[in-house]
């Protein structure tokens, strides 16, 4: 080899966190209604379809399931699979992260 | 080694094959199809021993060859002019994810309008997207540095692109030495080592998200930003300016015949006047200066084989002492001048006592080109600096201004 160049691409382990906090990316928030979710209906680990559909791997398998709301880019898919319309979202005004309301002059 | 009778799209696949390529991914687009054609013949006779995935599209079939690369395998497509610009995204990212990618370019105009023929504004278009571009002028080159081409790019981790004239090469027959497996094994060992080594035990997400400053990683490491990886990449192509003439070489110990490197020359050592060009113009070149010569005008060919990275010191010391550099362009930016014109005069900025450069404008859509015709143009522009004229617009070489068939 004629000199002695770093050879190396950009690459990561999927871990979490490797891409940041991403929750701040969020214009809307999802939100789980614990008594319509079929898992909590049914008692046991079942359906379990918004923890599949998410890309971003924020959901935890559960009764119901949760999310979390430090990485959950807010992009709706759990919302939109959910067969029993247990998961919402709503602005992220209302969890707080962004205070300002609408027309507030700053 | 036999020689054998062949078109440059011919030799082309020939090499792919004396490769040992693994995956073939290609979409047809003339002039390249009948590359894609062979090989897929020879996979489906089971003489070549390769996994040819047919696509819908270039963008997929350089898509395609990003995968199997990224997993090690040696890879090859070829394109051409509208097929490339297709594949444009994926020529950024086969670049960026550092992968040992040969694509052959059967050079052709671009559209709109629709041409099917000759210039080199395809591939000198894409320029910029950090792969190596060699130009070949006959078909034994395009043989000998499609092979150099697997070599070049494995031991730099980066793409290269293998551009030879549409037609005026790829559909023309001249004889090829055609080297043994044997020597081509000898010289091209099997692919080792991808820097990206994919284990489902340890997973990765390659190419993803990379800010612009360093930062630590999820596991605690350092790791580059955007632009230090740029910087590599950077790197590895300029030491392509030495990699370049080391495995020309260890062609040349192998199979017995160099391509000369970086840069080639014909009569050029006593002339006053370099004749600058890439690709089969070259040969035409040679044809100018033996008329040039015969009246006693000391002139020379200087043919350009690496166009990316840019041989700018070689072609400083090749041109040192001469009064004038006339550049042949089969390609234009537009609003400005022909890229080879532009590099060059870069590359001379800081020569003491520089050349001249006057840039010609030939060949474009296939507009034929004769030894004639780029004698005349010669005889201007060695007229134009006679005069004292310094700096001058393209010389559009048999455009016609009325715009009419005579």
């Amino acid at each position: 080899m004629s000199s002695d160049i770093r050879h190396e691409i950009s690459q990561s382990r999927p871990s979490i966190g490797e891409a940041g906090a991403t929750g701040d990316w969020r214009n809307e928030f999802p939100f789980v209604v614990a008594e319509t979710c079929v898992a909590v209906k049914q008692g046991k680990i079942t359906c379990q379809i918004c923890w599949a559909h998410c890309p971003d791997a924020c959901i935890a398998q559960g009764m119901p399931p949760t999310i979390d709301l430090t990485y959950c880019k807010g992009c709706g898919i759990c919302a939109e699979v959910c067969p029993h319309h247990a998961i919402g979202m709503r602005p992220e005004a209302e969890h707080g992260v962004c205070a300002i309301e609408e027309g507030d002059a700053r | 080694m036999t020689t054998r009778v062949i078109t440059g799209n011919e030799a082309a696949a020939i090499a792919a094959k004396l490769a040992r390529v693994q995956v073939i991914a290609a979409y047809p687009i003339t002039p390249q199809s009948p590359v894609v054609e062979t090989l897929s013949a020879w996979v489906e006779s089971g003489e070549l021993p390769a996994e040819f995935v047919t696509v819908e599209s270039e963008h997929s079939a350089l898509t395609v060859c990003i995968t199997a690369s990224t997993v090690g395998a040696r890879v090859f497509t070829a394109t051409s002019a509208n097929g490339l610009a297709y594949m444009n995204e994926q020529v950024w990212w086969a670049a960026g994810a550092r992968l040992p990618i040969v694509m052959c370019i059967a050079n052709r105009a671009m559209a709109a309008p629709w041409n099917v023929l000759n210039d080199q504004q395809d591939s000198m278009s894409e320029r910029d997207a950090g792969w190596v571009q060699l130009y070949c002028r006959d078909n034994q080159e395009i043989l000998d540095t499609t092979v150099q081409a697997y070599r070049i790019a494995e031991r730099l981790n980066v793409p290269v692109m293998v551009c030879y004239d549409g037609f005026l090469l790829s559909h023309t027959v001249m004889p090829v030495d055609v080297p043994s497996a044997e020597q081509i094994d000898a010289f091209l060992p099997p692919r080792t080592d991808p820097l990206q080594l994919v284990d489902a035990n340890d997973p990765r997400n390659i190419g993803p998200v990379t800010l612009a400053d360093p930062r630590t990683d999820a596991d605690g490491v350092a790791r580059p930003g955007y632009m230090e990886f740029r910087a590599l990449h950077h790197g590895a192509l300029l030491e392509a300016l030495e990699v370049i003439p080391e495995v020309d070489a260890e062609y040349a110990s192998a199979v017995g015949r160099a391509c000369g490197g970086l840069t080639w020359e014909y009569q050029l050592g006593d002339a006053d006047v370099g004749l600058v060009a890439a690709g089969s113009l070259t040969t035409q070149l040679t044809l100018a200066v033996e008329s040039l010569r015969a009246e006693g005008v000391r002139v020379g060919v200087l043919g350009i084989r690496a166009y990316r990275p840019f041989p700018a010191a070689e072609l400083r010391s090749r041109l040192a002492g001469k009064r004038l550099a006339v550049v042949f362009d089969k390609a234009l930016s537009y609003g400005y001048e022909g890229p080879i014109a532009a590099d060059l005069k870069a590359a001379l900025h800081s020569a003491e006592k520089p050349p001249v450069v006057f840039g010609c404008i030939c060949g474009l859509g296939g507009r034929d080109v004769s030894p004639k015709d780029l004698a005349g143009a010669a005889r201007r522009a060695i007229a134009d600096a006679d005069a004292g004229v310094r700096e001058r617009k393209p010389d559009w070489i048999n455009v016609r201004p009325e715009g009419g068939a005579r």
